[in-house]
Order: structure tokens, then C-alpha cells, then sequence
């Protein structure tokens, strides 16, 4: 869940942007899919496509922000941020959601393979990292996306269109927080108002120790990939470990500083 | 008129304006560039040479005044207008892409794509035609790089500059234009540029050099304009006059008798 929320994290710090409202998104596409499809009994897949749907919306609008009045992204997703929270706990009126249909748990659904138990979930967000490592690396699109993060004005003059890859790359990061909600909601079972508030942290971390630089054009998703099982092995083992989760949000924040710190002064080195 | 004179401007402008607020950037300038030459452009900071060839490159559009294109108007409303047309631009601060590679930065902007389907609508990147064209494109201009693979910031300020410009040739079927090519650069570095421009003009492409140092400007131009306070104020050539006239007439302490063209 943490990992397709880094996949569009990772699109979005490719351009030198920031998304801080992920996590909160994602919580208020899963209230949205759950209250719909429980308190108004509606078709569960349309209940799913309207989650999903509100979450786009969610990332036009920071797109929109971000390239029309050229906002900085980190303030106008903190300013999403925030909305989304306050939606997610009006419209879940501060209640856990459960008695899910079917369609909704179905990525939390298990099948066994090679002695192994593996939900769809999993399968899924593999499956986007596996696509969206090919646009990234072998479209016109893709490589447009380094373009802009590495050198806007440069790319703007070479003929790329980089509003248009700016405002794309934040409605796909908010198409991804839907579905990350949609996973999400199928793994836990019910719909949780308080659920992905360690989730930005999170796919920052993920992306930042993948190695993609907050200075955009650098980086790929396969590092993104890669930094996603390092923090949710250090999660786990710190949970395993029994250290409190407030410590392990302390403990993430550590390592998210030391992992930018590592970028700017290698980045410093070179140049 | 005389013979020599029937030839049409490959591009030409005629009494641009350009105003930012309370700044006037050009005041009625003029332009023309013949086929074949090295046109350099020359004034005192602030006299108005970025403003012009950002409006003959498309970047800005001018207020009042008109280009011509081979005889014919043109508006450009966006650099990549003018790429269409020919006109194909190096920017002063070396406008690539550091951290992508050599292929990568001569394809921005219009990478090729697969063959078929895949290309048109998956938009998939034909990497291996652009590494052989881009290696066609760089043994041309005889730019000594290793690979195509190389990220752009792994190499030289020079072959950064002679990356600049090769992507610049290889798609300009009308007009270069080169804002101060050789500022970043040192002596040996200076004058690899200089024999890249010499390349370019030898392939038939006219180009326009804005630079500041007026030694290289005599070594290469064929014609120099000078430009002072936002409009062209003479054209001569380094034949007909010194490098002393030619910074009097930037400074306005000479003022230029000639008929203008």
C-alpha cells in the first residue's frame, strides 16, 4: 500500500516536486468507497470507481495548483493535506466503517505460491512498479519527466511541454492514491478515518532511501521499489522488536533526514 | 539598387518593439541575415541583442513589428514554432539536461519513437536509432565524445557547448542562432566552438552569434550588427571597419553613416 503510494510519490519528486497529502488522500478515497457502498448500499464497484475518482480530483487539483498559479508543490499539498483530513473525518463522522461487500476486500484476498501466502495487493502494486518503471525509462513521456525535474527551462526550450508533464504526474499520483485506497481497504476490512497518517512519511522515506533525489531528474522506481521494503522491514521490525509507534515515527524521521543528507552531499561532491 | 543586394534575407525583421513595463528591450530594431554567413550581434549589455533573438526564436513575442522567414511572415508564438520553421536556437546557459545522456539531450523534445503501434500510441522511444544518429551527429561536427551514454554532466564545458550545438545542427534546416557560445568557456575550449560554428556555416546554415568578445567576433563574423538602446544602429563587416569603430558605434560615440545593409 505504502509501496504504490511511493510509486507516485516517485513521479512527482522526479519533476523536483513533493507530495505531502498522499496519505491523507488515500484515507479519504477508502471513507468515500466504504460509506458509499455501507450507508448507501450503492453498486460496490461504483462505490470503488467514485474513491478512486475523488482521488483524481484530488490530483488535478494539486496539479492544477501547481502549474496554473505555480504554487510550490510542498504548500499546496500541505493545504490538500489538510482538506482531505478534515473530508475523511466529516464524511466518516469519526467512525471505523465495516461490513464491506466483497469487491472491496478483494486485493486483501490471499493465494499461496511457492510455499508462500501472497495477497493481490501485492501482486498489484508490483505489477504498477513494473509499469510505470517501463514509461518512466522507455517512453517519450517518461524521459520527459527527468527532463523537467533535471532541468525545466531546458526542457520547456527543447519543445517538452512541462506543465503538461507536471499537471499528469500529480493527477497519476492521485489516480495511484485510490488505488492504494482500494488495497488498503482490502487488507484492513473496514474503512479507518485514521488510517495512512504515517503514510506520507512513509513514501517519502521510501522514495528518498530508493535513491531518487528531491532535486528531481534522478532516481528511478525500481530504487523506489527497493526503499519501500527497507522502510517496511524496518517498520515491522521495529513493531517485531516491540518499540512503541511513536518512537518508530521518530525513528523514520531520522532516517528520512539521513537519507536526504546522504543525497546533498554527494550531490555537493560531484559538482 | 545594386546585384549584390537581390538577395533574400533567409530571415529578417523589421521594426520590432518589445516592451516590459516601463523598459523598452527593443525600439523599432531591424534584422536581416543573408544565406550562407555568420552574423554576429553586437552592443552593450542591456542594447537589446537577447531580447531580439528571443523574438526571432520564438521565446518572446514582440509587441509591434514583423519577421519575415525566406520572404514570407512568420509569428511565432512559442520556441517550438520557430523549430518548425528551421530555426533552431542555443541558449546561453547551455540549455540541457545534466543528469540525462548525450542521446537523450540531442533527441529532447522530439525523441524518435518504435516503428508501428508501439510508437504512435505507446509513444515507446526507439533508443537505439537515436544512439546511432546522435554518434552520426556528433562524428559530423567532429565533437570528440567517448559515448552517448554519457550524462551530459560528465562532460566538458566545451563538449557540453559542442553537445548544444550539434543538437542545434541537426535539426536547423534554416537558421542557428547561438547566444554567447564560447562565455563559459576557456581559449582551447573557445576555439574547438568557434571551428564548430565554421561547420555549421559549411554545411550552408546561416547563423547568428551574439558575443561579447569582440577579437572572436572579428576572427569569425562575416557581417556584424550593432545594436544600441533597443535598435539596430549599423551593419558593417570586418573588412570595412576596425574594432575600435565598431565599439564606438555600440557605445554611441560614433554614429554610423552607411545606407544599412
Amino acid at each position: 500500500m505504502v509501496g504504490i503510494l511511493a510509486i507516485g510519490q516517485t513521479l512527482i519528486i522526479l519533476t523536483a516536486g513533493i507530495d505531502l497529502s498522499v496519505g491523507a488522500v488515500m484515507a479519504f478515497g477508502t471513507i468515500v468507497m466504504t460509506r458509499l457502498a455501507v450507508t448507501y448500499h450503492l453498486n460496490p464497484f461504483l462505490a470503488i470507481a467514485l474513491g478512486i475518482g475523488l482521488c483524481v480530483a484530488f490530483g488535478v487539483l494539486n496539479g492544477v495548483l501547481v502549474t496554473s498559479l505555480r504554487l510550490p508543490p510542498f504548500i499546496v499539498t500541505l493545504g490538500t493535506l489538510n482538506i482531505a483530513f478534515a473530508l475523511t473525518h466529516i464524511v466518516s463522522n469519526e467512525e471505523t466503517i465495516a461490513g464491506l461487500p466483497d469487491p472491496l476486500v478483494f486485493f486483501g484476498d490471499t493465494f499461496r505460491f511457492a510455499g508462500t501466502t501472497i495477497t493481490y495487493g501485492a501482486v498489484l502494486a508490483l505489477a504498477l512498479a513494473v509499469v510505470t518503471w517501463f514509461v518512466l525509462t522507455r517512453t517519450v513521456g517518461g524521459r520527459h519527466v527527468y527532463a523537467t525535474g533535471n532541468n525545466p527551462d531546458a526542457a520547456r526550450l527543447a519543445g517538452v511541454r512541462t506543465r503538461r508533464v507536471l499537471l499528469s504526474v500529480y493527477i497519476i499520483a492521485g489516480l495511484l492514491d485510490g488505488i492504494a485506497a482500494l488495497v488498503l481497504v482490502g487488507r484492513t476490512g473496514v474503512g479507518d478515518p485514521q488510517a495512512g497518517q504515517s503514510s506520507n512519511l512513509d513514501s517519502i522515506t521510501a522514495v528518498v532511501v530508493g535513491g531518487t533525489s528531491l532535486f528531481g531528474g534522478r532516481g528511478s522506481v525500481l530504487g523506489t521499489l527497493v526503499g519501500t521494503l527497507i522502510v517496511g522491514i524496518f517498520r515491522n521490525g521495529l513493531t517485531l522488536l516491540g518499540v512503541a509507534a511513536i518512537y518508530q515515527f521518530l525513528i523514520t524521521g531520522v532516517l528520512v533526514i539521513l537519507a536526504v543528507a546522504v543525497d546533498q552531499l554527494s550531490r555537493r561532491r560531484q559538482a | 539598387m545594386s546585384a549584390v543586394e537581390v538577395r533574400v534575407p533567409v530571415l529578417e525583421a523589421r521594426g520590432l518593439v518589445k516592451r516590459y513595463g516601463v523598459v523598452t528591450a527593443l525600439n523599432g530594431a531591424d534584422f536581416d541575415l543573408l544565406p550562407g554567413e555568420i552574423l554576429a550581434l553586437i552592443g552593450d549589455n542591456g542594447a537589446g541583442k537577447s531580447t531580439l533573438i528571443k523574438a526571432l526564436s520564438g521565446a518572446i513575442v514582440p509587441d509591434q513589428g514583423e519577421i519575415l522567414l525566406n520572404g514570407t511572415p512568420v509569428h511565432f508564438r512559442n520556441p517550438l514554432e520557430a523549430r518548425k520553421s528551421g530555426i533552431e536556437t542555443v541558449y546561453q546557459d547551455l540549455a540541457l539536461a545534466p543528469a540525462l545522456d548525450i542521446a537523450e539531450n540531442l533527441f529532447l523534445g522530439r525523441e524518435l519513437r518504435r516503428p508501428g503501434i508501439v510508437g504512435s500510441l505507446l509513444r515507446v522511444t526507439d533508443r537505439p536509432r537515436m544512439l546511432s544518429e546522435a554518434r552520426a551527429h556528433i562524428a559530423d561536427l567532429k565533437i570528440n565524445v567517448r559515448s552517448m551514454k554519457q550524462p551530459v554532466e560528465t562532460l566538458s564545458g566545451g563538449q557540453r557547448q559542442g553537445v548544444a550545438v550539434a543538437r542545434a545542427a541537426a535539426f536547423a534546416s534554416r537558421v542557428v542562432i547561438m547566444d554567447e557560445p564560447t562565455a563559459a568557456l576557456g581559449v582551447r575550449e573557445s576555439g574547438m566552438v568557434l571551428d564548430l560554428i565554421r561547420a555549421v556555416r559549411a554545411r550552408g546554415t546561416p547563423v547568428v552569434l551574439i558575443s561579447h568578445n569582440m577579437p572572436q567576433v572579428f576572427e569569425i563574423a562575416d557581417r556584424l550588427h550593432v545594436m544600441r538602446l533597443g535598435r539596430r544602429v549599423a551593419t558593417i563587416t570586418p573588412r570595412s571597419h576596425t574594432m575600435t569603430e565598431a565599439v564606438a558605434f555600440m557605445t554611441g560615440a560614433t554614429s554610423f553613416q552607411g545606407t544599412g545593409g
